[in-house]
Parts: C-alpha cells; sequence; structure tokens
C-alpha cells in the first residue's frame, strides 16, 4: 500500500527526467560558450544566439529544410484532403486498392523507401536535389494527410452539405463556407504533421538530397567533427517554437470552449 | 444565375407544386414509381407512410438533392426538373435540422438571404427568429441550444427565404411527445401566418391528421389514397390505408347481390352489409371495414333497423385506456373484433357472452389484397439504406 503510493510518482518523475534531460542538454549547451567542440561546458553566452548563421552552413541547410517543409505541406495537403474526400464520399473503381497504395508509404521502412526513391529518380533521369526530396516528402507526406483528414470528413454529415446547396449555395460557395471550415480542424493537424515531418525527415532525405544540406542532413554530417553551437541554437529554437504553438492552441481552445459554456 | 427573378425573389404567397409521372429507382429497388401530385398553393399537405415507402425520397426529389429517373417537377407552373438544389425556390427542414455548427443562430438563419444578395439579411434573420420567439438567442451556436430551439432554428432558417415551397422531413421526429405537440401548433401557426405551401414528410398518422389540410399515404412507392384527413379515416379505399391510419376490423367475404343500394356480403360465419356507395368494389371478391369506435356491444342480441349485427361473441380481453376501453371479442369463424367502447360506467367483463353491432353507414369496402406486411417494408429499407 505505502510501496504504491510512492512508487508510480517516482517511476512518472524518472520516465520524464529520461524524456527531458537530452532536450534540456540541447537547450542549454546552445548558451556554451564552446572552442572547437560543443561537448565541455565552458561557461554561459549569448553569441551563439546573436550569431547563429555565422557558422559554415547551419542557416542555409536551415533554410533549405524549411523552405522543403514548406512546399511539401502544401501540395500533400491540397492532394491528401481531396483524396480523402473522395475516399469518404465516392465509391468508384480501385478505391479499396488505392486505400492500400496510401497507406504502404507509412509501413514501408524508410531505408527501402528512400532507396527506392533515389533509383527511380535515377532511371528517371533526374539529377538529385531540393526537387527529388521535395517529391519524395510530398509522397509520404500525402499518407498522413489521408489518415488525419479522413477521419474528419467521415465525421461530417452530408445533410450540412445538402443545407447548404438548399439555402441556395452554389457548389463553391458551399465548399468555402460550409465544408471547408468544418474540415479545417483535421485540415491543420494534417498540415503540422506533414510539416513536422517532412522538417524532421533523414532518411529518405538523405538517398534523394544530392549535394543539398537539410538542417537533419547538416547535424549528421557535422557530428563526426563536433555539432556547433548553432545546431543547438536552431533545435532549440524549433523545440521552443513548437511549444508555443501547442500552448497557444490550448489555451485558444479552452478559451473558446468557456465561452460556449461547453465543459469537457 | 442573378437574372432569375421569378425564381429567386421573395415569392409572395406560396405556389402550387406539380409532380407528374415522377419514378426514381435506386440499383435494385424504386423508391418512388410513377407518382403524380399536386399541390395547391398555400395549403398545408403531409405524405404519410411507413419508413421505407418513398416519401423522403419524393422530398428530397423535389429539393433537388436528388434526380429523378423520369418525370416532371413543376413549381408554380415552371418545370424545375432540371435546375439544381441551390436554383430551387424551395427550403427544407431537415430531421436533423443540419443547422451548420460553426455559424451562429443568427448566421445561420441569414445564410440563405446572404447567398441571394438579399438586402439587409441581418434584418429579416432577426425577424425570422422573433416569428419563433428566439430571438435573444441569436448570437449563440447551434450546440448550446435544446432539440426544441434547434427545430424552430431549423424552421427560420427556411422560412426567411420565403420559398414558394416549405419542405419538412420529419422535423418533430426527435422531439418528445409533449413538445412535439407544442411544435405541430406552432407550424401549424407559422404556415397560416406567412402562407406558404408546407409540404409535411412523416410516419406519424397522428400528426399528418392533426397538422394537415390534405394526407397523401404512401405505400411501396405510389400514392394509396390522397383527400382530408376525415374523408381518410372514414372511408379508406385500400386495406393498407384502413390499417395503417388508425386501426379496422376487416372481413374478407364475396359479394352475393344487392339490397336497393346496399351490396350484400357473405363471409364466414356471417353475411354482411355495406352502402354501394362506401364500397370500392361492386362484385366478387370484397374486404369490408368498419372502425373499432363504431361498434357498441351488447349483453343480449339487438333489434334496431340499419344496424349491422354479429353474434354472439366472447370477451377475450379488455384494455383500460381512460376515455375507452377496448375489448377484444372472438366470434366464432369471424375472428377477432376490436371495440372501442366510451367509458360511461358499464364495463363488460372478459369472458361474457355479447352481440356487437354497428350502423351500416359506417362500413366501407375495399378491394381484397394481402395484408400489410410491416417485415417486408422493414426489409426494404434496410435495403435503402445500405445503398
Amino acid at each position: 500500500m505505502k510501496l504504491g503510493k510512492w512508487l508510480l510518482p517516482t517511476y512518472a518523475i524518472l520516465a520524464l527526467v529520461y524524456l527531458l534531460v537530452p532536450i534540456v542538454y540541447t537547450i542549454a549547451f546552445s548558451f556554451n560558450d564552446s572552442q572547437r567542440t560543443n561537448i565541455i561546458w565552458n561557461g554561459f553566452t549569448w553569441n551563439n544566439w546573436l550569431t547563429v548563421c555565422e557558422a559554415q552552413g547551419v542557416c542555409e541547410a536551415f533554410g533549405n529544410s524549411i523552405f522543403i517543409a514548406s512546399i511539401s505541406t502544401l501540395v500533400a495537403t491540397v492532394l491528401g484532403t481531396a483524396i480523402s474526400i473522395a475516399l469518404v464520399r465516392y465509391r468508384f473503381k480501385f478505391r479499396s486498392a488505392m486505400t492500400l497504395l496510401l497507406f504502404m508509404p507509412m509501413a514501408t521502412p524508410e531505408v527501402v523507401l528512400g532507396a527506392g526513391l533515389a533509383s527511380q529518380f535515377l532511371a528517371a533521369g533526374m539529377p538529385k536535389g531540393i526537387t527529388t526530396v521535395i517529391l519524395a516528402h510530398i509522397m509520404f507526406c500525402i499518407s498522413f494527410v489521408v489518415v488525419t483528414v479522413r477521419a474528419r470528413v467521415a465525421s461530417l454529415d452530408p445533410k450540412l452539405e445538402e443545407a447548404g446547396r438548399d439555402l441556395y449555395g452554389s457548389p463553391s460557395q458551399v465548399w468555402w463556407r460550409i465544408t471547408f471550415p468544418l474540415l479545417l480542424p483535421g485540415i491543420v493537424a494534417a498540415a503540422l504533421l506533414s510539416f513536422a515531418l517532412s522538417f524532421d525527415d533523414f532518411i529518405i532525405t538523405n538517398f534523394n538530397r544530392g549535394a543539398v544540406d537539410t538542417f537533419p542532413s547538416y547535424v549528421y554530417t557535422a557530428a563526426a567533427r563536433g555539432i556547433p553551437a548553432e545546431a543547438n541554437v536552431i533545435a532549440s529554437g524549433v523545440f521552443l517554437l513548437a511549444i508555443a504553438m501547442v500552448l497557444v492552441a490550448q489555451i485558444g481552445g479552452a478559451i473558446r470552449r468557456k465561452k460556449l459554456g461547453i465543459t469537457t | 444565375m442573378a437574372n432569375e427573378p421569378s425564381g429567386r425573389g421573395f415569392a409572395q404567397s406560396g405556389a402550387d407544386l406539380e409532380l407528374v409521372h415522377v419514378t426514381k429507382s435506386f440499383p435494385g429497388f424504386t423508391a418512388v414509381d410513377d407518382l403524380s401530385l399536386t399541390i395547391p398553393a398555400g395549403s398545408f399537405f403531409a405524405l404519410l407512410g411507413p419508413s421505407g415507402c418513398g416519401k423522403t425520397t419524393t422530398l428530397r426529389l423535389i429539393a433537388g438533392l436528388e434526380e429523378p429517373t423520369a418525370g416532371k417537377i413543376l413549381v408554380g407552373g415552371k418545370d424545375i426538373t432540371n435546375t439544381k438544389a441551390y436554383q430551387r425556390p424551395v427550403n427544407t427542414v431537415f430531421q436533423s435540422y443540419a443547422l451548420f455548427p460553426h455559424m451562429t443562430i443568427l448566421e445561420n438563419v441569414a445564410f440563405g438571404l446572404k447567398r441571394r444578395k438579399i438586402a439587409e439579411p441581418l434584418k429579416l434573420a432577426h425577424e425570422a427568429l422573433a416569428l419563433v420567439e428566439l430571438d435573444h438567442l441569436a448570437q449563440r451556436k447551434p450546440q448550446q441550444l435544446s432539440g426544441g430551439q434547434q427545430q424552430r432554428v431549423a424552421l427560420a432558417r427556411a422560412v426567411v427565404n420565403r420559398p414558394a415551397l416549405l419542405l419538412l422531413d420529419e422535423p418533430l421526429g426527435a422531439l418528445d411527445l409533449k413538445l412535439r405537440r407544442q411544435m405541430q401548433i406552432e407550424l401549424k401557426a407559422i404556415q397560416s401566418e406567412v402562407g406558404l405551401t408546407f409540404l409535411h414528410v412523416t410516419h406519424d398518422q397522428e400528426e399528418a391528421m392533426t397538422m394537415a389540410d390534405t394526407v397523401a399515404v404512401m405505400n411501396k412507392g405510389k400514392i394509396e389514397q390522397m383527400g382530408a384527413p376525415a374523408e381518410l379515416y372514414e372511408l379508406p379505399h385500400t386495406r393498407f390505408v384502413a390499417t395503417f391510419l388508425g386501426q379496422s376490423n376487416l372481413f374478407d367475404g364475396q359479394v352475393t347481390g344487392t339490397e336497393g343500394d346496399t351490396l350484400v356480403v357473405s363471409v364466414p360465419g356471417a353475411t354482411l352489409h355495406v352502402s354501394a356507395a362506401r364500397s370500392q368494389v361492386s362484385a366478387g371478391a370484397i374486404t369490408v371495414g368498419v372502425r373499432p369506435e363504431k361498434l357498441e356491444i351488447h349483453r343480449e342480441s339487438p333489434k334496431a333497423a340499419g344496424r349491422q349485427v354479429v353474434g354472439p361473441g366472447r370477451v377475450i380481453d379488455t384494455s383500460f385506456a381512460g376515455v375507452s376501453t377496448q375489448y377484444v371479442v372472438t366470434v366464432p369463424e369471424l375472428g377477432d373484433i376490436t371495440v372501442f367502447e366510451q367509458n360511461d360506467g358499464d364495463i363488460v367483463a372478459v369472458g361474457e357472452e355479447v352481440w356487437l353491432s354497428w350502423s351500416i353507414g359506417h362500413a366501407f369496402g375495399l378491394p381484397i389484397e394481402a395484408p400489410f406486411d410491416e417485415t417486408d417494408l422493414s426489409t426494404r429499407a434496410l435495403a435503402t439504406a445500405v445503398q
């Protein structure tokens, strides 16, 4: 009885510490006055944050990653949303085959996917670079978009769109004023997921990037000779931004629920 | 689409609706079968039938949410068969209300007005909400309202457009009995106030009879009978109408002759009489029917001119229902007969020997046909739902 009282909290705290230590380490060492390597603590400095782009290639790689993730997310979200609506609303030939194909990229090991794509780009005579990386990212992001948006489409009552048509809404008005706003939470979630997956991807990217560096590939290469503190700065920045977005969404949602008087 | 003044403007009053040989087939199943129907402007028309009879499909055809396989639909004399739902001067109150959850009540009601670019949509929306006494909730979201309030918002959202024709798809189905009664009265009041043509689809025979000027009873994609509620009740034309609309005692037999303007019908165990004017058939096989409340119970064989007497039989069941008592009397060969008797003090006990009588003028004659099969219809409904 007494054992149970402290066992669970201790276990929980240990688990959290285990999860958070690498993040805390990354953030702490972004303030390290590092010399050649960023392994030993040499004292506190703001310099890494202030001169983040001065280290060779860090900001360029970061910029590439942002660009690739943005384009991949945009294309994958638009296509994935359209596919989700088609899969839920319409019965057509090869519908189940299509569903299966869409789930394949999620089930296939990334190494296989990356290598397969690389050989296909080679066969098609496409030089490796940002374009091939974007194409590869769009491909696997679509799967995640479809999974996320499909659930939202399935829960959307078709009667609402019928009511929109009945109330003099043309097809485009019904889409923009009824269907799209009601699917938006799912679409936003899918876009965020796509962006994170694309930004984060290393294996598939590495097979198809050619000479282009993305942030993950830069860090991977740099790790061999000691990661510069600037990489810690960017990693910490991305982490804090993500936390801020989650907080805004949570607080915004709570305020909206309170306004509507819905208790969860 | 802007240059369509008659269809898109505010209708000053309702318009006629005309269905001409409308058929709607789904793979392996005909939902609406060669239906022709005229609903005069300004009337309150009810389409009544069991689930799966095609009444909701008929409504969706008129709204433009389904396309007919064959036939024409006219509103105010204008053929609208090939127009889209958003081009039709018709609005629907959906069974599930289908209020837009991401908009306020006011935005919901103003939606149709804004799409048609009507001046001052918000002012008109407030007026429509005032009509259903919900203007004070204009800024709320639909999910903050009760079922009855949502129902009224759905009604306001449709009525505000002043459509030539308002379609109501079982709009009271989701409400509890007390609220339903109240809404029936309100709906009727609003209809007479705005003067629109209402087409109300329901499976609730009581709702159809209390609200509508004209009721059409629908079965298996066809209209079995159409008329004023009292007319349908007092003089059903088919076995389906006789049993779906209220209860009936039915006896299958043969016409054996006539006495003046009365048909003589031989049924197992008795000879019955039915006025030729109240019978759909005049020779051969016939079903004679009489409503349970038209029957009287007697402890001795009655002698009265103009009355049909059967018996003796035995009371096998009584159930007390406040204003009346329902008896089931079994008469040899004739079968079980249901009787509703006013509770005026004299209650007959189970097991007593009794005679039954009714005024010959209350009986009706129907063409003979197989009894209405509920299971058949529910499988059809299932088949439709699966598609």
